[in-house]
């Protein structure tokens, strides 16, 4: 059955049975590697992408939930790192393995959306995603980095469904 | 496995001589892999690991799988450091699994830095030697007026000045030094190692780039999972592959019988070949097969438990180390103490699920792996398929997640095997659930420990009977440092796969030896830091297979008494400070925890110090920390929450909800501190790991008079810990 969805901005349609989860809609038709498989009962949080501006664990929901709407992923964030969160993941070398960072990106992402200056407690609350490495120190260092490196309303404060493609 | 990891000081030293001998070798291979590796764009390539183009582009090769430890970083930015390159000059390559040119390939025993860092240091010196002896003959100045920075050559006499790039084409009718005489730099004019870098992956990691064995994709692949007994090791007896076979995107479906042992061979099952992943699981759920008996479904976790017991109170199948006499002791001391302790099977849950793509054509094998251990692979799949070494190509792939689990290799022969039976590309990937329910898990353990200590306070008598199946080595702590001392162990034979996971046998052995450590400081009426320098006190020389010094982890003892505050400074109320060190793979680590228990008993890590002694020269002090920081982490999220349980021969436990790993909002500020000492740099993945646990548990004694003696810590101080 096609499906009509805007991932990173394009729109784009897939022939795929519908309850087939977004995350391999993303990895193994649209041949987006970023998004990740780690437990597929949305527990692990390493296949977080935006749907609708939240973030949400694509393992977890079919693709026909996903119809009609907007989808960014980790290569929509920015191709070359230049969004605020990557640059601070990058420069404080948060990753070991670095099989989950995209996951925990794209809820960093979305925190910095709602909080400007997140507080600890924000922290803790929003980033529910494992990394098996135990890399969560920089994590907590590196949203405040790029909290304090964000001028205001550059950390896209958009509308949710908005939040498009390219250079952030 | 864990054992030959474990490397004593002779064999280390052998080790480095055999990685030498491969590194020459590769230097007298030079022309043909210049060309090999880059067609005509590398004049100068004066071994495996260094190319440089004439436009200036140096290409570092890495030679080791990564897996999240570092050492793609780190290993080539020693070969920088000699070859006086900038790092923001330099590109890291991956190279393909290749023993024949860049000596021994693999991720495990935290010995990438021991086994690497001299030659590595000494193929960066030979290349800037053949790079200087090219500018001194272009211009005819001597040697001893050149230097170099930057990866350029300067004669500051004449002013003239020429980059790599520039002289690559004449460095390569240099003649190549002997790499043992070699002049190297002194550590002290180091521009690069020991400062903070950045990972060379980091880009394509926040990216999203593909990187891992999971993104790989070959022209005209399927997808493939396998299904095998939940009983480890059950073969199949029949199974619905007609209904199978009908269901959407299914391509192939086929018995597998299976060859050789569940810990080195290919376990049977049932594989099932589709278009699309997706397709391929979905049609598993439709799959019924009829699995053989087999006598492992008789065991359990309350099984290990009852004959670990009874094994106990029966002689020891092995005396591992005897000295003076202990019942003597114990009938003339002052205090004697008695306790058990046991540590569970845990499972590794790298979070990238064992994977592993292969293409089988004109009866050779290429396949992309991510593996801690190419080589062995490559033999296991040679000797299970009839397929010569020579045919078999192996890419590695960056590793999400190691610890240990990619050592083995049965994803990877089981692809190969698949891949051969639907004669097209195919990945495998296994559920999280196969990932979990098919570990080769860290060995469960129980120690039967009894202490005395004697009216001053010294402990005069120690006797550990290990059940399970013990790592314990003559020279394990505190052996040779009590005068009466009894280790002996007894094996219990089962059939749930074990192998090696994060500083192995260390990880359990360490949390009873320094938990019980503590309980004698207790019954002594001692500082528990103190009591542990004082038993180290004074230091004994070195026996075979164990090259444990006392006074180093004296040193990173006292280094952690300044950096916590120990014994200078009130924990804040209800807060318990706990103390251990343990010494694995080569490194001496100390660490202080501070916790507290909540008021309905759940546990609080606020702070962990670490003091470490790898020796004389941290490479990347980025990921050094990272290393520490993340270990610690590790050991408190296993002793907290983890264990894999057994019922009627199967794991119990399958995905993140029953296993649980620790989150953020239960993460602690650690924070690292390294002795330097003159000592050869040895490695970070794992050491560091160990002292955490037993730390954490002296922690809570301290912060509430409870003394956890079996892991994981989970309900027993009232409230579902994990």
């Amino acid at each position: 059955m096609p499906i009509s969805l805007t991932i990173n901005g394009k729109p784009t349609t897939v022939d795929v049975p519908p309850e087939m989860p977004l995350l391999w809609v993303l990895r193994d038709v649209l041949n987006l590697k970023g998004t990740k498989y780690g437990c597929g009962i949305s527990q692990c949080g390493a296949c977080t992408v935006h749907l609708a501006g939240a973030p949400v664990r694509s393992c977890g929901i079919p693709i026909s939930a996903a119809s009609g709407m907007s989808i960014t992923t980790i290569e929509g964030l920015s191709a070359t790192g230049s969004h605020p969160v990557q640059k601070a993941w990058e420069q404080l070398d948060v990753a070991q393995c670095g099989y989950c960072q995209a996951g925990q990106i794209m809820t960093a992402v979305s925190l910095l959306r709602n909080k400007k200056n997140p507080t600890d407690a924000d922290i803790d609350a929003a980033m529910q995603n494992i990394c098996r490495c135990g890399t969560y120190n920089r994590i907590r260092d590196a949203i405040r980095l790029a909290a304090r490196s964000a001028p205001a309303g550059a950390t896209p404060a958009r509308a949710p469904g908005d939040d498009l493609t390219g250079e952030e | 496995m864990a054992d030959s990891l474990q490397t004593d000081r002779r064999s280390f030293l052998q080790v480095l001589a055999v990685v030498g001998g491969g590194v020459m070798f590769g230097i007298h291979a030079r022309d043909a892999e210049a060309g090999e590796l880059e067609p005509g764009a590398a004049p100068f390539a004066p071994n495996a690991f260094i190319r440089i183009t004439s436009d200036n582009r140096i290409t570092l090769i890495a030679k080791n799988p990564e897996e999240g430890q570092g050492v793609k970083q780190s290993l080539p930015m020693i070969i920088c450091e000699e070859l006086d390159a900038d790092w923001s000059q330099i590109t890291v390559e991956q190279a393909l699994s290749d023993e024949s040119k860049y000596g021994r390939q693999f991720a495990g025993g935290s010995l990438s830095t021991p086994m690497n860092y001299d030659n590595h240091r000494r193929l960066g010196a030979a290349a800037r030697a053949m790079l200087v002896a090219a500018a001194a003959k272009t211009w005819n100045v001597p040697v001893g007026e050149l230097t170099t920075v930057r990866a350029q050559v300067s004669h500051n006499a004449s002013g003239r000045r020429a980059t790599y790039g520039q002289l690559a084409a004449t460095a390569a009718t240099m003649p190549a030094p002997d790499l043992a005489t070699v002049a190297l730099k002194d550590p002290r004019t180091f521009r690069l190692l020991g400062k903070r870098v950045p990972g060379v992956d980091n880009r394509k990691i926040v990216t999203g780039k593909p990187l891992f064995g999971i993104d790989v994709v070959v022209p005209g692949m399927l997808h493939a999972v396998f299904e095998k007994s939940p009983v480890f090791g059950a073969t199949v007896v029949s199974a619905n592959l007609a209904t199978i076979r009908r269901q959407p995107g299914v391509k192939h479906a086929f018995i597998v019988d299976g060859v050789g042992t569940a810990l080195d061979g290919l376990m049977p099952g049932v594989a099932i070949v589709a278009d699309t992943w997706y397709n391929a699981k979905t049609a598993r759920e439709k799959l019924q097969v009829k699995w053989a008996e087999h006598p492992t479904a008789k065991q359990s976790t309350e099984w290990f438990a009852q004959t670990a017991k009874e094994l106990s109170a029966k002689p020891a199948d092995r005396v591992v180390r005897k000295d003076g006499d202990v019942d003597a002791a114990f009938a003339a001391a002052t205090k004697v103490v008695e306790a058990e302790y046991f540590y569970p099977f845990i499972s590794h849950a790298t979070l990238e699920p064992q994977n592993c793509t292969a293409h089988f054509k004109d009866g050779k094998l290429e396949i992309w792996a991510p593996t801690q251990m190419p080589q062995p692979g490559r033999e296991l799949v040679s000797r299970t398929m009839g397929i010569a070494p020579q045919d078999i190509t192996i890419h590695l792939t960056r590793i999400g997640g190691g610890f240990g689990r990619r050592l083995k290799n049965d994803y990877m022969v089981e692809a190969a095997w698949i891949a051969r039976e639907a004669g097209a590309p195919v990945k495998l990937l296994w559920t999280r659930e196969d990932d979990m329910r098919h570990g080769h898990y860290r060995p469960a353990g129980f120690h039967f420990l009894k202490g005395a200590v004697d009216a001053s306070g010294k402990i005069v008598a120690w006797k550990n009977r290990v059940v399970v199946e013990p790592y314990m080595r003559l020279g394990e702590f505190p052996g040779r440092y009590i005068a009466n001392y009894l280790l002996e162990t007894s094996t219990l034979a089962h059939g749930v796969p074990t192998g090696a996971l994060r500083a192995p046998g260390s990880n359990g052995i360490a949390f009873a030896i320094q938990s019980f450590i503590d309980e004698l400081a207790h019954a002594a009426d001692k500082d528990p830091l103190q009591f542990r320098l004082d038993l180290l006190t004074p230091a004994m020389p070195p026996v075979q297979g164990d090259a444990f010094n006392a006074e180093r982890m004296r040193g990173v003892l006292e280094l952690v008494r300044e950096k916590s505050g120990w014994g200078t400074r009130t924990p804040a109320k209800g807060h318990g400070l706990g103390v251990a060190f343990h010494f694995s793979h080569q490194g001496y680590f100390a660490e202080v925890v501070e916790a507290s228990v909540g008021a309905r008993g759940e546990v609080k890590v606020h702070r962990v110090w670490v003091a470490g002694d790898v020796g004389s020269q941290i490479t990347n002090l980025s990921g050094a920390e990272n290393q520490c920081q993340g270990s610690c982490i590790d050991g408190v999220s296993a002793a907290l929450g983890q264990e894999i349980t057994i019922t009627d021969g199967r794991a119990v436990q399958g995905n993140f909800d029953s296993y649980p790993l620790l989150r953020m909002a239960r993460a602690f500020p650690v924070e690292v501190h390294f002795k330097i000492t003159d000592n050869p740099p040895t490695g970070m993945g794992e050491p560091a790991l160990p002292p955490v646990i037993p730390a954490l548990c002296n922690a809570i004694f301290a912060a509430t008079g409870k003394r956890i003696r079996s892991l994981p810590i989970g309900d027993q101080l009232g409230y579902q810990n994990s």
